[in-house]
């Protein structure tokens, strides 16, 4: 098994020690970890974030599998143990909480309390709203990368990163609705969260080093 | 004039933010209201006056993740 040690000098020979120090330090909650979500977590994953709080109420279904991060073997598993399983894949190291609990109004606060990054990744435009209302309004102190938008096959650069408050940004093309029947296909869904993905990598860096060097947002 | 979602609109009347996004068509339970830089909780749509030179932006959202 590789080690914690060779793991570290891997990915700081890849994205610097000093990045590699910040993002080790750094986690996420996700919340709903269906095309959005499983790929977000890859993402951060394989980046080298240390902390992963992932949050979903349902199963691996066999129509999942054309756009989200899980496996032929793993169908009726709840997404929360499916997705860990796959990103300790990627580093046996990192640090995963599961909540396998529907979020509700009721239950946000508790929920994410800890957590200081929040990526919004939930299927229903209700549920997306409901869950930014309330991040935005009790934590205000949080960073919250939300998605709206991201259906079909159409063009990949309508999708992009809106910056909607210093603590708030919303990804996708606004408009493109899975709800008015456009299928979600894996290209656009995964554009979509490699956005919040970055997004968050990017906060995390800046908030710490107050800029990205070569880069500004 | 006030500004929404980036683009200019005028100012006619004081209105709620409540009654600006009824009138503009936009289903509260699939919204988020940031005014001036600040989140307007839903429990404060009714209450909470646009003023002439104010900037909002209302986040829809659609379906899909």
């Amino acid at each position: 098994m590789v080690t914690r040690e060779e793991l570290k000098k891997a990915l700081a020979e890849r994205h610097g020690p000093e990045t590699q120090e910040i993002l080790a330090r750094s986690g996420a909650a996700v919340a709903g970890l269906g095309g959005l979500g499983s790929n977000i977590a890859f993402s951060l994953a394989r980046t080298g974030v240390g902390y992963l709080h992932l949050i979903d109420f349902d199963r691996v279904d066999i129509t999942n599998l054309n756009r989200q991060q899980y496996f032929i073997h793993q169908i009726g598993m709840k997404k929360t143990e499916a997705l860990k399983e796959n990103l300790l894949q990627i580093n046996p190291y990192l640090e995963i909480r599961t909540d396998f609990v529907k979020v509700e109004e009721g239950n946000i606060r508790e929920l994410l309390e800890e957590d200081r990054y929040i990526c919004e990744a939930f299927d229903k435009a209700e549920n997306k709203a409901m869950l930014v209302n309330a991040v935005l309004e009790h934590f205000p102190e949080k960073y919250l990368a939300a998605a709206s938008g991201m259906a079909g096959f159409g063009d990949s650069n309508r999708i992009r990163t809106r910056k909607i408050t210093d603590h708030f940004y919303l990804c996708g093309d606004g408009t493109s609705d899975a709800e008015e029947g456009i299928c979600l296909t894996a290209a656009r869904a995964a554009l979509c969260a490699a956005h919040q993905a970055n997004i968050i990598i990017s906060l995390m860096l800046e908030n710490e080093e107050g800029k990205i060097k070569g880069e500004k947002l | 004039m006030i500004r929404v979602n980036g683009a200019e609109e005028a100012y006619s009347e004081e209105m709620t933010v409540m009654e600006y996004v009824s009138a503009k068509g936009y289903r509260t339970n699939r919204i988020a209201v940031e005014k001036n830089g600040q989140i307007v909780p839903k429990s404060a749509y009714e209450s909470t006056v646009i003023k002439d030179g104010d900037s909002m932006e209302v986040v829809s959202f659609v379906g899909g993740g």
